[in-house]
């Protein structure tokens, strides 16, 4: 029997949307659990421009995108929300007494009585590498990361990219290895100068090869690889291949959430805007995946909608109790649960 | 205004009058060029609105910088006149620039 944990409020996605929503929620005491495909807060804040200044937060002239996940994570840190890295929500279904069971890729099992997805443009994936006739290698000889080094032992391994993931796994697997190629369209990397260097003193001891190019064809059958067609500056080469490992960086992808049965508009999820529930009663949507008419993908709209929906929120947790609108200036309760005056 | 064509990969030609300032980016996403995705919004966090530069007009665009060749590294066929279009920035002496749509974004 798996362990089920059990929250007040589900909110799929952490980035400054679904953090502030604990701010919100949290004011009226519910506790929330975040659900992040990466592996830390922020979202695209975190993972696209973390050091690219915002102008558009009110009170902030300017704040580098880091900057703000840090603000929002020190402002909600009094409602103590509970954080779940590295996981894709995969599945969703009601329960009989009102509340929603959500299941992770890795089997994880949540309930909360309310579920709020803020998964922004989607949770981000890694991008499939431009190469022909790649698909049926994936998962079989093909993989974007590396779950356990053993996978690779005695293969001849090609690595394609040229940051950090790519320099890294370079240098771990080439003991593992049959043999390594790197793969990379040209000599510069955006990786550690160390590994950079490694690699290519390892290159210099022809302890594995490293070659300017792009991947071009795949040779193999039933998925499994033989080859690869690397084209370079001199031509193509055909090295041996029985695995890869692509790094192209990540992109964003609805993923499961499309048939959680939400009438998707445009790959957007449809909400009403006094609330911003979904077409399923209990199940929100803020930030960037919602629509409605007007919608501005801003974060500030997001955080607009968070303040709605807790309202909202509230009203399916605690059915009947009365709801009282408060200013954290002036609320001693408010201020309590801010953990800012003597409880 | 400055002029500026897109030409899509099935050959469409797409027209437009851009303002000094503005990047090419954001005069393909102003027009709905088919193709331009622009993930990231004009970060050069991503590689998805990656344009070849006309031959003829290389020279004056120019060569990317460190960061964005760097998120080349992510684009689809990289060619030597490869660029992220929400890195160039229209100005009176890009009139009638043209740039081409690759076949596809990353």
């Amino acid at each position: 029997m798996t362990d089920i944990t059990k929250t007040d409020v589900l909110i799929v996605g952490a980035g400054p949307v679904g953090l502030f929503a604990v701010f919100e929620l949290g004011l009226f005491d519910m506790k929330c659990h975040l659900i992040d495909i990466l592996d830390r807060p922020g979202g695209q804040c975190a993972e696209l421009y973390p050091e690219k200044p915002i102008y558009d937060i009110p009170g902030w002239p300017s704040i580098s995108a880091q900057g703000l996940v840090d603000k929002l994570l020190e402002q909600i840190a009094p409602f103590k929300p509970d954080f779940t890295y590295n996981r894709m929500v995969s599945s969703l279904e009601k329960l009989e007494d009102g509340g929603f069971r959500v299941t992770t890729d890795e089997n994880e099992v949540f309930e909360a009585k309310v579920v709020v997805i803020a998964a922004g443009g989607g949770s981000f994936q890694p991008k499939r590498p431009p190469i022909p006739g790649i698909e049926p290698y994936e998962g079989k000889s093909v993989f974007y990361s590396v779950r356990r080094m053993e996978d690779f032992r005695g293969h001849d391994l090609v690595i394609v990219g040229g940051g950090d993931s790519a320099l890294d796994w370079t240098l771990n697997l080439q003991p593992v290895a049959k043999s390594v190629t790197l793969v990379h369209r040209r000599p510069e990397f955006r990786a550690a100068p160390d590994s950079v260097n490694k690699m290519y003193a390892m290159q210099e001891m022809k302890q594995l090869a490293f070659r300017v190019g792009q991947v071009t064809g795949l040779a193999g059958a039933d998925g499994k690889l033989s080859s690869a067609v690397i084209k370079g500056p001199d031509g193509d080469v055909e090295v041996p291949c029985t695995r890869m490992l692509p790094f192209f960086g990540l992109t964003m992808k609805l993923g499961p959430i499309a048939e959680w049965g939400l009438n998707l508009h445009e790959n957007l999820i449809p909400v009403d805007t006094e609330k911003f529930q979904t077409s399923v009663p209990g199940i929100f949507a803020v930030g960037d995946i919602n629509w409605y008419p007007g919608k501005l993908k801003l974060i500030l709209s997001g955080f607009h909608e968070v303040a709605l929906m807790a309202q909202a929120a509230k009203r399916i947790i605690s059915p009947g109790e009365r709801i009282v609108f408060q200013y954290t200036t002036s609320s001693t309760s408010l201020q309590k649960k801010l953990g800012v005056v003597e409880t | 205004m400055t002029k500026l064509t897109f030409i899509a990969h099935d050959g469409t030609h797409f027209d437009m009058d851009a303002e000094n300032g503005s990047t090419v980016m954001e005069n393909a996403i102003r027009n709905a060029v088919p193709g331009i995705e622009a993930e990231c919004g004009g970060a050069c966090a991503c590689a998805t609105c990656h344009v070849y530069v006309d031959e003829a007009w290389t020279a004056l665009v120019g060569e990317p910088e460190a960061m964005e060749e760097d998120m080349l590294d992510f684009a689809y066929d990289v060619q030597p006149n490869s660029r992220l279009s929400c890195q160039i920035k229209v100005r009176d002496a890009l009139d009638g620039l043209v740039v081409r749509v690759p076949a596809r974004q990353g």
